[in-house]
C-alpha cells in the first residue's frame, strides 16, 4: 500500500533534483569560462565575490537555517583574514596552508560565542553579535604587535607558477573557486542531511525538536561554530586575494552587508549565498558608477527594488519561477492541482 | 542504599507485582509552577502492550503529566521510571532515544518542511550521523539517511498519507496534520507513544478512524500507548485502563467501566450532588 502510493511521487521528486543538478552544472561551467571573458580587475572582483559567497553560506547556515540572527559575522571574517595574514607574514606559512587554520580559529571563537548565545533570542542575540562587530576594529588595533595596528598587514600576492600560461589574478581566481566549491559541497551536504534538518527543526519549533531527540545546546553551539568557520575561511580567501588586511575594512558595515547579502540572495538557501556575494561585491560599485555624489542613496534604491521584486530573495525568486514555468518541478516541490485550505495559489 | 530500596518496596507493596511488569512507572510526581501545584503526588503505571487513557477536567494536570514524562517540566518530587531507567536524570532531548515518542495537544510540526521531512526528523533519535559525516557524505551517513527515509515512508503509509509525502506541511488540513504528527512520533520506533488529545478538533468520522489507527499502533507495531483525551466515548472505547485526574491528583484508576462508575469521577465531571 505504502509502496504503490509512494511510487507516484518519487520520480517527480527526482526530476526536481535533476533541475538543481543542471543549475549547478551550468553555474560551474560559467564560473570556469568567466575569467577569459572579463578584464583582470573584474576577475579579482569575482574572486572577492566568491569569498563573500562563502561567508554568506556560513551566515545562512546560522541565521537562515538555524534562526540565530548574527549582526557580527564581519568579526569571524576578520578572524579568518588575520589568521591567514599573520601565518603568512609572521610565520612564513604558504598561503594555501592558511585557509584551514583560519577556519579552525574562527570555529573556536564561534563555539565560544555560541555558548552564551544559547540563552539569547532574536533581537537580543542580534544586539550582542552587533557588539562583536563594533569591537572588532579596535581589538585588531590594540594587539598591534601581531596585527600591525591601524596600518594592517601587507601580503605578497601569490603568483601563478611559471609553467602555467595564465595571469596571477586568474590563477588566484581558480584556486579560490576550488575552495568555494569544496565549502559549498560540504555545506549543502550538511544542510541536506540529518544535521541540516535538525537545525531547521530547532528554528521552526524548538520544543518539538527537543522532544524528537535533537539536543539544542549541541546543535546551536555547533551551528555557531561551523557558521563562523565558513566565514573565517572566507576571510582568509579575501585576505589572500586582496593581499592586505587592515582593521577598518572589518567594520560594522561589513557585518551588516553580510546580513543584507544573505537576505537579498535568499536566506535559508545555499544558492542565495552566491547571489548575495555578487550583490555585496558589485552593487556598491554599480551605485558608484551611476552617481558619484550619492552612491549610497542609489545602493538603497537597489536594495528596495530587490526586496520589492523578490521578497524571498533571488534564490527564492528563481524557485518561484521554476515552480510556475517548469511543470515537472511543480509536482516535485508539492504544488498539486488539488486545492487545500491555506495553500497559496 | 538497600534501606532505601526496602523502604520503596514496602511503600509500594500492594503494587509491587504490577510494577515489575510496568513499562512506565510514574511515582509520587509533584510539579509546581510558582505557588500553584499542577501535579500533586501523582502515581500510575502503564503496562507493556496496554492502551491507557488519562482523563480529567480542564486543568486537572494531564498535559503537565505528559510534559513531566517528556522532561519538558522538572518535577519537584517523585520519580518516573521507563523500562528500568529513571527519566528525571535525563535531559528532554535524551527521552526519544529511550523509546518514548509523543504528539502535542496543539500541532507542533515543523512549518517550513515537507510532510516527509517532518517525519524524517521524527526518526532523529535513531540516527547517529554528525556534522562531519553529513558534510562529507560518508557512506555511514548515506546509509542512515536511506534507513530514516524508508522508515518515514513506511510510517506515512501506516497512517495512510504516503501520497502526500512531498507536500508542504502547511498545505494540509488540521486533521491530516495530526496524522502526520502521529507518523512523526512513530518514526522514532518508540516503545511507548504519548498522544496528547489525538481526537481534539477531529470530526466524527475522523475520530472513528483514529480509534482503529491507535489500536493498529498497539497490535501491529507492538507499541504501548498512553493518551490524554477529552472525547469520552473514544477514550473509554479504546483503553484497557483509565486513570482519572482532578486538581493534579489521581482520583480513580481502573478499567473504563470501573472509572465510569466511580463516584469521584462522576462528581468531578458533573459537579457534586448536594
Amino acid at each position: 500500500m505504502a509502496a504503490t502510493s509512494g511510487l507516484a511521487t518519487i520520480p517527480v521528486a527526482a526530476s526536481g533534483t535533476n533541475w538543481r543538478r543542471i543549475g549547478v552544472a551550468v553555474a560551474i561551467a560559467a564560473a570556469l569560462v568567466l575569467p577569459w571573458l572579463v578584464s583582470d580587475y573584474r576577475v579579482f572582483q569575482f574572486t572577492l565575490a566568491g569569498s563573500y559567497a562563502v561567508a554568506l553560506l556560513g551566515l545562512n547556515l546560522l541565521t537562515g537555517y538555524n534562526g540565530q540572527i548574527s549582526l557580527g559575522h564581519g568579526a569571524f571574517f576578520a578572524i579568518g583574514g588575520y589568521t591567514a595574514a599573520i601565518l603568512m607574514h609572521r610565520l612564513g606559512v604558504p598561503y594555501y596552508l592558511t585557509i584551514l587554520p583560519a577556519g579552525a580559529a574562527a570555529f573556536i571563537v564561534g563555539v565560544l560565542f555560541g555558548l552564551p548565545a544559547l540563552r539569547l533570542e532574536n533581537l537580543y542575540l542580534a544586539l550582542v553579535t552587533l557588539s562583536m562587530a563594533v569591537a572588532t576594529p579596535q581589538f585588531l588595533k590594540y594587539f598591534d604587535h601581531w596585527t600591525g595596528g591601524s596600518q594592517g598587514i601587507v601580503l605578497r600576492k601569490p603568483a601563478a607558477p611559471t609553467w602555467l600560461p595564465i595571469g596571477n589574478d586568474k590563477w588566484l581566481y581558480y584556486q579560490m573557486l576550488v575552495v568555494l566549491l569544496i565549502v559549498f559541497w560540504a555545506g549543502s551536504n550538511l544542510l541536506a542531511g540529518r544535521t541540516g534538518r535538525a537545525l531547521v527543526a530547532l528554528r521552526d519549533h524548538p520544543i518539538s525538536a527537543t522532544v524528537m531527540g535533537i539536543n539544542p545546546v549541541f546543535y546551536k553551539t555547533c551551528a555557531f561554530g561551523v557558521s563562523a568557520m565558513f566565514t573565517g575561511i572566507a576571510g582568509a580567501m579575501a585576505a589572500i586575494a586582496t593581499g592586505f588586511v587592515a582593521p577598518d575594512s572589518f567594520n560594522v558595515f561589513l557585518s551588516i552587508s553580510f546580513l543584507v547579502g544573505s537576505v537579498v540572495g535568499g536566506i535559508a538557501t545555499v544558492a542565495g549565498a552566491v547571489f548575495g556575494g555578487f550583490f555585496i561585491q558589485f552593487i556598491p560599485n554599480l551605485a558608484n558608477d551611476i552617481s558619484d555624489a550619492a552612491p549610497w542613496a542609489i545602493y538603497g534604491l537597489f536594495l528596495l527594488a530587490f526586496m520589492y521584486a523578490m521578497p524571498t530573495g533571488i534564490a527564492g525568486f528563481i524557485r518561484t519561477m521554476a515552480v510556475r514555468y517548469a511543470p515537472k518541478f511543480r509536482t516535485a516541490v508539492g504544488e498539486q492541482p488539488t486545492s487545500q485550505p491555506g495553500s497559496h495559489s | 542504599m538497600s534501606a532505601a530500596v526496602a523502604q520503596y518496596v514496602e511503600r509500594h507493596a500492594p503494587r509491587a507485582a504490577a510494577a515489575s511488569a510496568a513499562l512506565l512507572d510514574v511515582d509520587g510526581v509533584t510539579v509546581r509552577f510558582g505557588g500553584i501545584i499542577a501535579l500533586d503526588g501523582v502515581s500510575f503505571t502503564v503496562g507493556e502492550g496496554q492502551i491507557v487513557g488519562l482523563i480529567g477536567p480542564n486543568g486537572a494536570g494531564k498535559t503537565t503529566a505528559f510534559n513531566a514524562i517528556s522532561r519538558l517540566y522538572r518535577p519537584s518530587a517523585g520519580r518516573i521510571t521507563f523500562d528500568g531507567t529513571s527519566l528525571l536524570d535525563l535531559p528532554a532531548s535524551a527521552i526519544a532515544a529511550l523509546g518514548i515518542g509523543r504528539s502535542f495537544q496543539n500541532l507542533a510540526l515543523f512549518r517550513s518542511m515537507s510532510v516527509l521531512d517532518n517525519v524524517i526528523v521524527g526518526g532523529h533519535a535513531r540516527g547517529t550521523s554528525g556534522f562531519i559525516s553529513d558534510a562529507l557524505r560518508l557512506p555511514s551517513a548515506r546509509g542512515e539517511e536511506a534507513t530514516l527515509r524508508a522508515r518515514a515512508h513506511a510510517m506515512l503509509g501506516f497512517v495512510g498519507l504516503d501520497a502526500l509525502a512531498h507536500r508542504p506541511i502547511t498545505s494540509l488540513p488540521f486533521g491530516t496534520q495530526k496524522r502526520v504528527e502521529l507518523a512523526r512520533a512513530l518514526a522514532s520506533r518508540p516503545k511507548l507513544l504519548l498522544l496528547d488529545e489525538p481526537a481534539g478538533g477531529l470530526n466524527h468520522e475522523e475520530v472513528a478512524e483514529l480509534g482503529s489507527l491507535v489500536r493498529r499502533v498497539r497490535d501491529e507495531l507492538g507499541i504501548t500507548v498512553l493518551l490524554v483525551e477529552h472525547h469520552m466515548s473514544f477514550v473509554m472505547g479504546i483503553s484497557d485502563k483509565v486513570v482519572a485526574l482532578e486538581f493534579g491528583r489521581v482520583i480513580a484508576e481502573g478499567t473504563p467501566a470501573e472509572v465510569q462508575a466511580d463516584d469521584k469521577v462522576i462528581s468531578a465531571y458533573l459537579g457534586k450532588a448536594r
